[in-house]
């Protein structure tokens, strides 16, 4: 059985690479999306690991309801941009200064 | 099972509502329901408000299989978002009029926030309490970028969800330790656990994350860089509620993850509350000084009032807790006077947010000018009115906590912060400038400015008779 400790390393490994895709990218609101459920991924893998190796199914009900989440905040995610990519005719991060101060 | 219903009362009331309502909207296809969706909506919360008060049973132990909860601090926190969303869904009608966004998915949505901060104030799981906070942030992000044909409005949309979805992920993260290392989602277990135990890594991490992501939604210091944009690009109905009613839910939220959740090891995080409570003072003072868009100054403005809410909290006792109580309730009641004016501030009949167009305005409109030239002195904590009260509970309690420091920076704070509220009078009052604001406010919107006004006056003597209340609600957090 492979040790709860590699399960942690994974998802803390799968954690900065999206919080790190989120602050270096400054092209594309997609890469964004993209890191937002990266994180969420780690989350899940966090908490199935502990839900296995505590023995208890809390952890597993806990990431079918992040999964249903994740799903409503991407969709609602792409909505924003469809109307962002509407008025600009573009998605790059850059370009979203219209306030600043 | 059905016993427990009695606990869930109004929220089942305003989902039942909002559900119907949704339907019956979308199949009637009538003119008439549209423009009387906020009006109607605004109705259901004051019964949903009555239903809380009247009907909505308490208890200090945990409901419903241990997800959820209703006791004194709930249902105070309950009753003033209620009341608070019906006044703003009320002012937001005539703005959404103007503006062409009068739709009836507009209430909708403010309904669906209004059940997700009920849920996110009345967890006692972990896994409610993150239900509850995205079905608010959920509605919030769709609500910021209402105006969906305004630049700035869809910038501030989508700005606001990917940093919120940001927030979200680093919560859930907090949350997956926490569980890892105690075993367990529900807060009275982990509160217990926490107790017996040597003071475990993971569970420190995991705490930070968790703090670090509610300060994200409550706009405090590290984390505040959203707030002014936002709150400039959203229409101002949406800058009137997220400025007053999800502080409001979060602040409960925070008082009782802090309490409930991690009261067992308060001197990790009291620091750390210090620190967010300091930074967000000095931020909200000095970045609204060059600030020229009244809601980006708000913006500002409320990033420091959280500052001095947090003082409360910082100082770790019962008399904090009730100060940082009696803070949100008497800046939500001045947020609503003021931005019940912004809401109708207007120029050749479009609708502006410059205060420079606010140059003697008091030549015109003498009363006005009054009330909201009183509601800025309060803000700014000028002695006899409620803002001064309020600085007052959170400063003696953050002294008696023997932590003077915090309380001289956030001297300095307020004394920085009260120039740009003056200033503002000061437009209101004496600048010579040719720039006059016409528009008339509604009446109703009249009188929610001057009861506010009033409020805040009287709210000098007696706090409008809430101490008693934010003292049982402080006991009920505290056992």
């Amino acid at each position: 059985m492979v040790a709860l400790e590699n399960y942690l390393v994974v998802s803390a490994i799968l954690l900065v690479i999206g919080v790190f895709g989120i602050f270096l990218n400054r092209k594309n609101v997609i890469i964004v999306l993209m890191s937002l459920e990266l994180i969420l991924a780690a989350v899940n893998i966090n908490f199935v690991a502990f839900s296995v190796f505590l023995g208890d199914l809390v952890g597993q009900v806990f990431t079918m309801f992040i999964l249903t989440v994740a799903a409503a905040e991407a969709s609602i995610g792409l909505a924003i941009l469809v109307c962002f990519y509407r008025l600009r005719s573009s998605i790059f991060v850059d370009e979203a200064n219209t306030m600043k101060g | 099972m059905i016993e427990a219903i009695r606990f869930i009362l109004p929220e089942l009331f305003i989902i039942l509502f909002t559900l119907s309502f949704l339907m019956i909207a979308v199949f009637s296809n009538g003119k008439a329901l549209i423009e009387y969706s906020n009006n109607i909506s605004s109705l259901s919360l004051i019964v949903a408000a009555l239903i809380l008060i009247y009907g909505q049973a308490t208890t200090t132990e945990p409901v419903m299989g241990g997800y959820y909860s209703s006791n004194d601090f709930t249902s105070f926190f309950k009753g003033l978002i209620l009341i608070l969303s019906a006044l703003i869904l009320h002012l937001s009608d005539d703005y959404l009029k103007k503006n062409n966004l009068q739709v009836f998915e507009f209430p909708i949505l403010i309904n669906f926030s209004i059940v997700g901060m009920m849920i996110t104030i009345s967890a006692n799981d972990l896994l409610s309490l993150y239900i509850g906070i995205e079905m608010q942030a959920l509605s919030l992000y769709i609500l910021a970028s209402f105006s969906r044909d305004n630049a700035k409005s869809t910038e501030a949309g989508l700005k606001y969800f990917i940093l919120g979805s940001l927030s979200s992920g680093l919560l859930l993260y907090g949350i997956s330790l926490v569980y890892g290392t105690t075993g367990s989602t529900q807060f009275d277990l982990i509160y217990e656990t926490i107790m017996y135990t040597d003071t475990l890594l993971g569970l420190q991490v995991g705490m930070v994350f968790i703090i670090s992501s509610i300060a994200f939604k409550f706009s405090a210091f590290p984390f505040h860089m959203w707030t002014p944009d936002v709150y400039e690009g959203a229409p101002t109905p949406v800058t009137a509620f997220m400025a007053i009613v999800p502080k409001l839910a979060i602040g409960a939220m925070f008082a009782k993850v802090l309490f409930d959740v991690f009261g067992g090891v308060a001197h990790n995080w009291q620091l750390i509350l210090v620190f967010l409570s300091g930074g967000s003072m000095i931020i909200g003072a000095f970045g609204a000084i060059a600030q020229t868009n009244i809601k980006r100054m708000l913006a500002f403005s409320s990033i420091g009032h959280v500052g001095f809410a947090l003082m409360g909290l910082a100082a770790v006792s019962p008399e904090g807790l009730s100060g940082f109580i009696i803070y949100l309730f008497l800046y939500s009641i001045m947020m609503v006077g003021i931005f019940a004016f912004i809401i109708n501030m207007e120029k050749d009949g479009v609708l502006v947010t410059d205060i420079y167009l606010l140059a003697q305005y008091s030549e015109k409109r003498s009363g006005v000018s009054f009330a909201l030239a009183l509601i800025l002195f309060s803000l700014a904590g000028i002695p006899p009115l409620a803002g001064f009260i309020c600085k007052l509970y959170v400063f003696m309690a953050i002294i008696n906590s023997g932590m003077i420091y915090l309380a001289v920076v956030g001297a300095i704070a307020s004394v920085v912060g009260a120039f740009y509220y003056l200033r503002v009078v000061y437009i209101i009052y004496f600048m010579d400038r040719e720039a006059k604001l016409d528009g008339r406010m509604p009446f109703t919107h009249l009188c929610i400015l001057f009861v506010a006004s009033v409020a805040i006056v009287i709210g000098t003597y007696n706090l409008l008779g809430v101490e008693p209340l934010t003292r049982a609600a402080a006991q009920s957090l505290i056992y």
